[in-house]
């Protein structure tokens, strides 16, 4: 009866647009995570003060302000680098690309330096107690997701030394901005949750 | 033009297909970005896991046929229902529900193939290698007694007995990371089957004209991407109890044994709905082309699908009720369970108002689908009465909600399965499926499902619970039991003439043209099976039924939306 | 193994298909004892063959007095409180519920029959419709009407067995969930025992409810007598209660009812319902330690000297293990390994020369006893009254 594809042109056709599928799958993505995320943050409050032994948060965690500061501010230099970039100055791009990156190892650096207090100084180690294993557990989630991100970061900028990155991949830069801020997002809950509620 | 070829060759049963030669048909499976065949590819593997774990039913059943059977070591049974439970949830539900989404919803939409191609061939080899691995446990994983052994700790692997403690050898850790593979591979589908449904629809299709079938995909692949985590989280801290001394659910280091149960239903009882809800998709795409009308009430099916995906995350715990949670807890979670059956309600009563005033043709994916309406109202009813928690005590882990469950998943899951198989195999292969066979396997497996399931309700109201591997004369069991097992071969046998039906009439039976069943979606404007690119030209929609414009353009639906 | 062995002696095939234990028994009892079942104490009832039953089941459900034999745990014949009130609740849901099947499937069948394909409707297709609020907007009300109903019954029920408070002088006990049997406590009146709970029957004026608090020394267990009350779980690091109200005196069977490994089959549970001046008689004996066995002196030794006391507790000897069962007043049990056997003189020898064979990958080892050995202990564990 229908032999090819057929139909008649509705009224509507003309000027059809439909998202961007890049987009569409980054928010998929984001949902996905916040969801896994939800249940170690649930794990982490529920375990609150319920330690059989010590140490307890409130003797070894500091508030790590400084680290919070390098990571949320590593949420404005990549907006400057994706502003700078749409207006196609290259060099500043790449400076605040560049700057990203950095902040994001500062924030790496001080996990590390935090957590080898923790178990040399401390003795608190992911079997220690229930604190250990969520503490480490969550932050340590959080942390393989920066380093995710700052292993897209480095290969955005060293193509971009190669010159490569053009105006061809507008979109891609701005996903990888979406999923920095969502990580950056996860950290002030974790923030929250583990050095402010939690202690 | 050689891909080309391969595409019309390719079969569910790729053995079966003739042309090139085995190497070559093989090598063209792994390199395929297609999503059509990816999405046979995924229902092959997922009816192959199914005949596996059917086979492990069987045997299941022949244990427990009479009482105090040795046919099977204790280990031996308890191994098999895991396996059976997981495999039969996690590799033939999901890659079904996949295959499903793959084939259909790029067609459906009129697109030319998923938003991301390569990710979708990702997809189905994570889930294909998570159920090899999962698989590979018989060989590898060496229990207590040092010889190869699968999982044994149950489908939902409650906590402690996952625990190092309980749970020696690797056994486990097989069951941890083959199911975080095929979550991996769930996932990347998921995300892959929405975003083409949003942004690869053609031109005029907006989300109300979507096919519902398509809505019903969306919602579940949401569902999917909801729950999943929750599943995949708890595996990771079971892993680090197991692996890095962690206590997550050590109960002697101040760890809850309940947080696992909290967690595993937050994952599992969406779990339930993502299975179902595709199983409604093909009966709401199948009830109005057999009826001859449109569906009854297509906002209010979107709305209904919607409201079962928001409820569906708040009643994880009625799977709990025994754990002992206070009577406040107790009360929420029966309430919510209630306000699910408001959306079910109206999704089986607008299938009725589909069929009312239509006429009835009964060709075999009718046949399922009323099968269906009839299995799954029961089904819905035993789940009622399980939402009524004092009930619940009564009956949770009795063989009472292993029928429940089994109504749903087989007499509701698995006959909308059968039912869309039947409907879209002419458009997958290009031949129907012999129509005498077909009536052969429903009869046969219509009959051994209510001879099996409904059977089994009775030995859990007599107090028989499930997973024990034998049981005393004079419970008032055996004989329920004997007949529960008859049923089961029964279907068996059904199953069977399934898979002969699938070999043989790939190759003699009769062609099937574009549009046999003379219906409504834009799948049966193209050839069948699908050229590779699908649609020569993007079709174009003014309404639901496009074809049904075209075909009476004296009456187009159009006017009418 | 044992169909092969059925296909060789017809009388086997017979006796698996009947259910009929006294052919079973019959057939060669030495050769596996443990297959015996204790003989049916007042089995007056035994279901037969037949497709029919479960015609006969749904008999039951309406007709509770059709039957009580002793070891059919039907929960729509319950004889305890909480049991009761659950059945009544069912049977109210079992109507809705029923009513609600009978329309829709009335509406299905009248849909199939009425509006099929007949001869010469090809020609046409039926009139188009595409929906109706009002009626859509019915059928939405409709169900919201019955969940209404449902909650109100449902949290009435919850709050009326979960907030119930133990009167003074309910007596209290504790069970604790082994892999795979069951510990027995009663803290107030000193009693340790397994796999039995004694409780008093609640007569017409006074009113004897039990109270359980339970839990599980590892894995997630299960307490379910059906005709007793719903099933509560037995989770480690945490304690549930759970209370029961019996009126008949008997013997009530149950099944640990959640997956906790190899023999979770056979972990049965049995409650012993007495009456207040049996139950107290049991008390006191259980409340003895056990005397210096006169006669069966190298059983005890043996008993004594071997790991046997790592585990097991016999009160008035050093034996003070706390993994296996309390054996202080083993005899008075009516079975062995929770259930799974009837505690005769030759299931015990068995038990302890190998338990593996009874009840494989039980925690219990073969302990290699010779012969002799395990006469003389099985001679001790006799005089454990």
């Amino acid at each position: 009866m229908i032999s090819e594809a057929y139909l008649p042109i509705a009224p509507e056709a003309t000027g059809w647009k439909l998202p961007s599928s890049r987009k569409v799958a980054i928010v998929c993505l984001i949902l996905t995570e916040t969801s896994l995320f939800s249940i170690f943050v649930a794990g982490y409050v529920f375990y609150i003060g319920k330690s059989l032994t010590g140490p307890t948060p409130r003797e070894v965690l500091d508030l790590p302000v400084l680290a919070t500061i390098f990571l949320l501010s590593s949420s404005v230099t990549i907006v400057l680098a994706e502003r700078a970039f749409n207006r196609d100055r290259v060099g500043l791009f790449k400076l605040c690309w560049f700057a990203t990156i950095v902040l994001a190892g500062l924030f790496l650096t001080m996990t590390a330096v935090e957590w080898r207090k923790l178990i040399y100084h401390d003795g608190l180690t992911i079997s220690t107690n229930l604190f250990g294993t969520t503490f480490y557990s969550l932050v340590g989630l959080h942390a393989s997701h920066v380093i995710v991100g700052m292993c897209l970061l480095l290969l955005v900028f060293v193509f971009s030394l190669g010159g490569f990155v053009t105006i061809m991949h507008r979109e891609r830069l701005q996903m990888i901005s979406w999923y920095w801020h969502f990580v950056d997002a996860v950290w002030v809950v974790v923030l929250t949750v583990v050095y402010v509620i939690g202690r | 033009m050689a891909s080309q070829e391969i595409s019309q060759e390719i079969t569910i049963t790729p053995a079966g297909a003739l042309g090139s030669s085995l190497v070559d048909r093989l090598h063209g499976l792994v390199i395929t970005v297609d999503h059509k065949k990816l999405g046979l590819m995924y229902i092959g593997t997922a009816l192959m896991f199914l005949v596996i774990a059917g086979l492990m039913a069987i045997s299941i059943r022949l244990q427990l046929a009479i009482p105090v059977n040795t046919f099977l070591e204790p280990d031996v049974f308890n191994r098999f229902f895991t396996m059976h439970g997981t495999s039969m949830v996690f590799l033939v539900g999901m890659p079904l529900i996949a295959g499903l989404g793959n084939y259909l919803v790029p067609l459906m939409v009129g697109a030319r193939d998923m938003a991301f191609p390569r990710m979708n061939a990702f997809g189905y080899w994570m889930f294909l290698f998570g159920g090899l691995l999962l698989y590979f446990s018989y060989l590898g994983a060496p229990g207590l007694a040092g010889h190869g052994s699968a999982p044994d700790v149950g489908w939902f692997a409650y906590a402690p007995l996952t625990g190092r403690a309980f749970s020696r050898g690797t056994s486990t850790d097989y069951w941890i990371l083959s199911l975080l593979l095929t979550s991996v591979g769930s996932t990347v589908s998921a995300i892959n089957v929405i975003v083409t449904a949003i942004t690869l629809r053609c031109p005029g299709m907006n989300l109300m004209r979507m096919p519902l079938l398509v809505w019903l995909m969306l919602v579940t692949n949401f569902m999917i991407l909801l729950a999943l985590p929750a599943l995949s989280a708890a595996q990771m801290m079971l892993l680090i109890d197991r692996y890095l001394g962690g206590h997550f659910f050590d109960t002697q280091a101040g760890g809850s044994a309940v947080i696992w149960q909290h967690f595993f239903w937050i994952f599992g009882h969406p779990e339930v709905y993502i299975l179902i809800i595709p199983a409604f998709a093909c009966v709401s795409e199948i009830v109005p082309v057999f009826s001859r009308k449109p569906i009854f009430g297509y906002p209010v099916m979107v709305g209904a699908t919607a409201m079962i995906g928001l409820i569906s995350v708040s009643v994880w715990a009625h799977h709990m009720f025994s754990v002992g949670m206070t009577s406040v807890g107790n009360t929420f979670f029966a309430i919510s369970t209630f306000m699910v059956a408001v959306p079910t309600g109206i999704k089986i009563f607008n299938w009725l108002g589909t069929m009312y005033g239509g006429r009835i043709r009964f060709d075999l994916p009718m046949l399922f689908c009323i099968a269906f309406l009839f299995q799954f109202l029961i089904a819905g009813l035993t789940g009622m009465m399980l939402g009524v928690a004092p009930l619940n005590w009564q009956l949770t882990d009795s063989y009472f909600v292993v029928a429940h469950f089994h109504y749903t998943l087989v007499g509701g899951f698995l006959f909308g399965m059968f039912a869309g198989f039947y409907y879209w195999y002419p458009k997958a292969v290009g031949r129907l499926l012999d129509h005498r066979l077909g009536l052969c396997h429903f009869w046969l497996f219509v009959i051994g499902f209510h001879v099996c399931f409904d059977t089994m309700h009775f030995p859990g109201l007599l107090g028989m619970p499930r997973r024990i591997f034998t049981y005393d004369a004079g419970r008032g069991w055996e004989t329920l039991n004997l007949v529960t097992t008859l049923g089961a071969l029964c279907q068996a046998v059904a199953i069977l003439l399934l898979v002969i039906n699938i070999v043989r009439s790939a190759r003699k039976g009769k062609l099937a043209g574009n549009d046999p069943w003379d219906a409504w979606t834009l799948e049966w404007t193209t050839s069948s099976p699908p050229p590779e690119y699908n649609f020569a030209t993007p079709p174009i929609v003014r309404s639901r039924r496009p074809l049904w414009d075209l075909k009476h353009p004296e009456d187009p639906d159009w006017k009418y939306e | 193994m044992r169909w092969w062995a059925a296909l060789k002696n017809p009388e086997m095939v017979l006796s698996m298909l009947s259910h009929n234990k006294r052919v079973q028994n019959d057939l060669n009892p030495a050769a596996n004892p443990w297959r015996t079942q204790a003989p049916p104490k007042r089995l007056r009832w035994r279901p037969q063959l037949s497709f029919a039953a479960s015609v006969v089941v749904i008999a039951w459900l309406v007709h509770p007095a059709f039957g009580n034999p002793a070891q059919v745990t039907n929960l729509f014949q319950p004889l305890s409180q909480p049991a009761q009130e659950i059945k009544e609740v069912s049977l109210l849901v079992l109507a809705i519920c029923a009513a609600i099947f009978l329309i829709v499937v009335g509406l299905l069948v009248y849909a199939i029959v009425r509006f099929r394909h007949r001869p010469g409707d090809e020609a046409s297709e039926p009139p188009q419709v595409y929906g109706s609020n009002q009626i859509e907007l019915a059928w939405t009300v409709l169900p919201i009407l019955i969940v209404f109903v449902l909650i109100l019954v449902t949290s009435r029920t919850i709050a009326d067995i979960q907030n119930r408070k133990p009167p003074p002088g309910a007596v209290q006990a504790t069970v604790v969930g082994h892999q795979w049997w069951w510990e027995i406590r009663y803290p107030e009146l000193g009693i340790v025992t397994a796999n039995e709970l004694h409780v008093p029957a609640s007569t017409g004026n006074s009113r004897q409810p039990t109270f359980l608090k339970l839990q599980s020394a590892d894995v997630a267990h299960s307490f379910w007598v059906p005709q007793l009350a719903g099933k509560t779980d037995l989770i480690p690091n945490r304690e549930n209660r759970m209370w029961i109200e019996p009126t008949n005196p008997g013997i009530y069977l149950g099944n640990c009812a959640e997956y906790c490994g190899t023999q979770h089959a056979r972990m049965l549970i049995r409650v012993v319902v007495q009456s207040p001046d049996e139950f107290d008689r049991w008390v006191r004996d259980q409340q003895q330690a056990t005397s210096p066995a006169t006669n069966a002196a190298e059983g005890r030794k043996a008993f004594l000297a071997n790991s046997c006391i790592n585990c097991h507790t016999i009160r008035g000897t050093s034996a003070r293990g706390k993994f296996g069962p309390d054996l202080t007043h083993l005899m008075s049990r009516e079975t062995l390994a929770a259930g799974v056997v009837p505690n005769t003189a030759d299931n015990l020898r068995l038990w302890v020369r190998d338990p593996q064979k009874i009840k494989v990958g039980c925690l219990m080892p073969n302990m290699q006893m010779t012969d002799q050995e395990v006469d003389q202990l099985v001679a001790y564990l006799e005089t454990l009254k």
